[in-house]
């Protein structure tokens, strides 16, 4: 008896201390034990528990160069993309190590939240991937990354980067980040067996639009494709109808502080929403956006409004562009290119700043851009891009991002913070279940609110 | 609470107090209990005060800041049509799937019960749902309720089971039904939300109901088990019908288990997340959004990290409601005993 107790007493003497030097030993200890005792309410301040051995695995050792580049492109044309820079960043900076910290899921969710735990924690990587444009303000106003102006006069990126774009990616007087491509938000996809069958053109107008609605509707087509599930088709429907209501100036204008969101455009635009949706599938909110795209492609649906991702959709079903599939811009915003882009920027305290500056020179170059382009299935932010190099879709997107007035999109980070985002998202995907105007206008006008 | 239990326990209670005496024994099982104590001190009670504190504060952004804020953010929180939107779903969520499953378990119960030849082949049917993650469960079901084009003849999932078995009337929009039951939901002036029953929540709760029947027919298998044969005998003896045997002599015995059910059942049903995440993502609009998808999205996309901490907390308040009232009446029960 005596024995058994004294064992007792020793182990749990030993348990005691084995936890105090897992304690004091590091972070390590606390996201490892806390996911078995969770509380009732998450703790939102939460790491991923993958976080904090990543950072432990990833400190420069000393003397090695390294370069720790964070993004969420992990699998298909983007990490072949992504690839394709590192190789050219390896022949120009020999020795030098590139750690790829990728974080894969959630459309960048995933990763967005990782890296804020990483600067929460005072340990950032050297550049991290962000939508250039309003999105990187919450890293700006946190004081976590440097102005690139002075680089980008350096590099001469602002002779051979579109004006307008400069313009749109500056915050607080300067520029932040390094656009590596471009997308296009305002596009209208359909299908062209099914409008050479009935006659249609792809509509230039909204007025179009309707007609061309009306015509598929009377063929038992559905004449719009919307998803819903992945929470932003909505959204992103929506932007093209603002941009189509207000006009690329009055629309710019949107997202200045202190703009009401209530005016009596707005209530055009809703109503014009609300027209189209009647148009649209009613299962939207179970469809993703390549469900919606897919329901075009296979003839069900004769239109679908989506960004130039939808290409590379298409061409994964082997579906033939200007064949199976057309595009145009959306009705009413011809002339007007709804951009979004991936950027990089500088981490300020950046561990490698000389290696990180090295990266974003491989950016913004024309050999960088060009290789990452043709895989991403995205144009080029530079304007003397290297046309033979991309299909026939992208060559007209680069021609229209040349010729084009630009305005930048609300849902993929362009063009306001991520407060709004979070809102506008939100009140489309409510608007888009219960068609209520009334309660959309005002939910536009509360998200107006987080535009400071 | 369980890990403190056997210390009082394993100490006979003489019935006058004596003095606490730190005899080997105690300092032994204090010892023991030191490390749980210190871990659950820490990472539960530790993160729920700093929590909590989060809540009082403007942290909204990327780095903490921790001025304080008052309840500004529980004003603005209950102020959001989403947010009494969410609790409206969780009420819903919570009652619905709590009493379904309570019932259909009951049921199972009472008919694996009957001795029926291969009743482990049953009882391990009706449980294995429940070794599922709630992930897997939202995807699949996802797929089942995604109705399709039904109203044109080209359905998907369940609609098109239905067309084929030729019950085409039975077809419905499931999960992208946006509208409220009854006739479009009550909105007064003082809410920013309809109040009634949102139609997309049925097929959540029924996979819920789904997933979970299968626990509480094992809980109330074991309760039934426990029932003497001999009261059984004697309520039939003295004339008692087979509902009469249920109603007066079964129910009765088993409202300990039906207690216990209700607290597991009730807070992971007020903790839903990834059931709802991955069936309906929330949609149709924010017809079956809860408060966990809407804390996930403030914290962790719109940076306001304070404003989830108060939803967080208001979570913790709702489990809380159930579970307290339990914990104390458990405590009393063990004071008596």
């Amino acid at each position: 008896m005596r024995y058994t107790k004294m064992l007792l007493t020793a182990v749990s003497l030993l348990m005691i201390l084995a936890f105090v030097a897992a304690c004091g030993g590091g972070q390590t200890a606390a996201p490892a034990a806390q996911p078995a005792q969770k509380p009732a309410a998450v703790q939102p301040t939460t790491a991923p528990a993958v976080q904090p051995t990543q950072a432990a695995a990833q400190k420069p050792a000393a003397g090695a160069k390294k370069l720790e580049i964070f993004s969420w492109w992990t699998n298909g044309g983007e990490a072949t993309g992504l690839e394709k820079m590192y190789g050219i960043y390896k022949q120009k900076n020999a020795g030098v190590e590139i750690v790829n910290a990728t974080v894969a899921g959630g459309a960048g969710t995933n990763a967005k939240t990782v890296l804020k735990t990483r600067l929460q924690g005072g340990q950032p990587p050297d550049s991290w991937q962000v939508h250039a444009g309003k999105e990187l303000t919450s890293y700006v106003d946190a004081g976590q990354m440097q102005p690139l102006t002075a680089f980008f006069k350096e590099q001469g990126y602002d002779k051979v980067m579109p004006k307008l774009l400069l313009d749109q990616i500056t915050y607080k007087n300067e520029i932040w980040s390094v656009p590596v491509n471009i997308h296009r938000s305002n596009v209208l996809w359909y299908n062209k067996k099914v409008f050479a069958a009935n006659n249609l053109q792809p509509p230039k107008t909204l007025d179009d639009f309707f007609k061309v609605a009306d015509a598929l509707k009377a063929k038992g087509v559905t004449p719009l494709a919307v998803g819903g599930k992945d929470k932003f088709e909505n959204g992103h429907l929506f932007e093209s109808v603002l941009l189509a209501t207000y006009g690329p100036d009055d629309y710019a204008k949107l997202f200045a502080p202190g703009t009401k969101w209530d005016d009596a455009k707005l209530t055009q635009a809703i109503d014009t929403m609300k027209k189209m949706l009647g148009y649209a599938n009613s299962d939207r909110s179970a469809l993703g956006w390549a469900d919606a795209a897919q329901l075009v492609l296979d003839g069900k649906a004769g239109m679908t409004i989506m960004g130039d991702w939808a290409h590379g959709y298409f061409l994964s079903k082997n579906a033939k562009p200007d064949v199976d599939y057309g595009w145009a811009a959306a009705p009413g915003t011809d002339g007007v290119f709804l951009w979004l882009s991936d950027s990089f920027g500088l981490a300020k305290g950046a561990p490698n700043p000389d290696q990180a500056k090295a990266w974003l020179m491989v950016c913004g170059s024309k050999e960088g851009q060009d290789a990452f382009n043709p895989a991403k299935g995205s144009i080029p932010a530079r304007t003397d891009a290297d046309k033979s190099l991309y299909d026939v879709y992208l060559k007209y997107s680069i021609d229209s991002f040349g010729a084009n007035k630009l305005a930048p999109s609300i849902v993929h980070g362009a063009a306001a913070p991520e407060p709004y985002m979070v809102a506008y998202g939100n009140a489309l995907e409510v608007f888009s279940s219960d068609l209520d105007t009334k309660t959309v206008k005002q939910a536009l006008t509360d998200a107006g609110k987080e535009i400071k | 609470m369980e890990a403190t239990r056997p210390v009082s326990r394993s100490t006979p209670r003489p019935t006058s107090r004596p003095a606490y005496r730190l005899t080997r024994d105690r300092v032994t099982a204090l010892l023991m209990l030191a490390p749980s104590v210190v871990a659950i001190g820490v990472f539960v009670y530790g993160f729920i005060a700093w929590t909590g504190f989060v809540s009082l504060t403007q942290w909204s952004g990327i780095l903490a800041n921790l001025r304080f804020n008052g309840l500004e953010n529980y004003v603005s929180i209950f102020n959001t049509g989403r947010f009494q939107t969410d609790i409206r779903n969780t009420v819903v969520f919570t009652t619905l799937f709590v009493v379904l499953t309570l019932l259909l378990g009951f049921v199972l119960a009472v008919l694996v019960d009957q001795r029926v030849r291969g009743e482990t082949i049953f009882r391990s049917i009706y449980l294995f749902p429940m070794s599922l993650s709630f992930i897997v469960t939202g995807v699949a079901m996802a797929w089942v309720f995604t109705p399709g084009n039904w109203q044109n003849g080209d359905p998907t999932g369940i609609n098109l089971l239905f067309k084929q078995m030729g019950l085409g009337w039975f077809q419905s929009g499931w999960i992208t039904d946006a509208s409220i039951w009854p006739g479009g939901g009550w909105f007064p002036d003082w809410s920013r939300t309809r109040i009634g029953l949102p139609l997309a929540m049925l097929p959540v709760v029924a996979a819920a109901t789904w997933q979970m029947s299968g626990f509480t027919m094992a809980m109330y298998l074991a309760g039934l088990r426990a029932i003497p044969d001999e009261m059984r005998e004697a309520a039939r003896v003295d004339g008692a019908t087979e509902w009469q045997v249920i109603r007066y002599i079964i129910l009765p015995q088993l409202t300990p288990v039906t207690l216990s059910a209700i607290i597991v059942l009730g807070h992971v049903s007020l903790k839903i997340f990834d059931l709802i995440m991955t069936m309906t993502g929330g949609g149709p609009g924010n017809a079956t959004d809860v408060p966990g998808i809407y804390m996930y999205e403030i914290t962790f996309k719109a940076n306001k990290v304070a404003e989830g901490a108060a939803v967080a907390m208001v979570m913790l308040v709702l489990v809380a409601l159930v579970i307290v009232p339990y914990l104390i009446s458990n405590m009393r029960n063990a004071q008596e005993g």
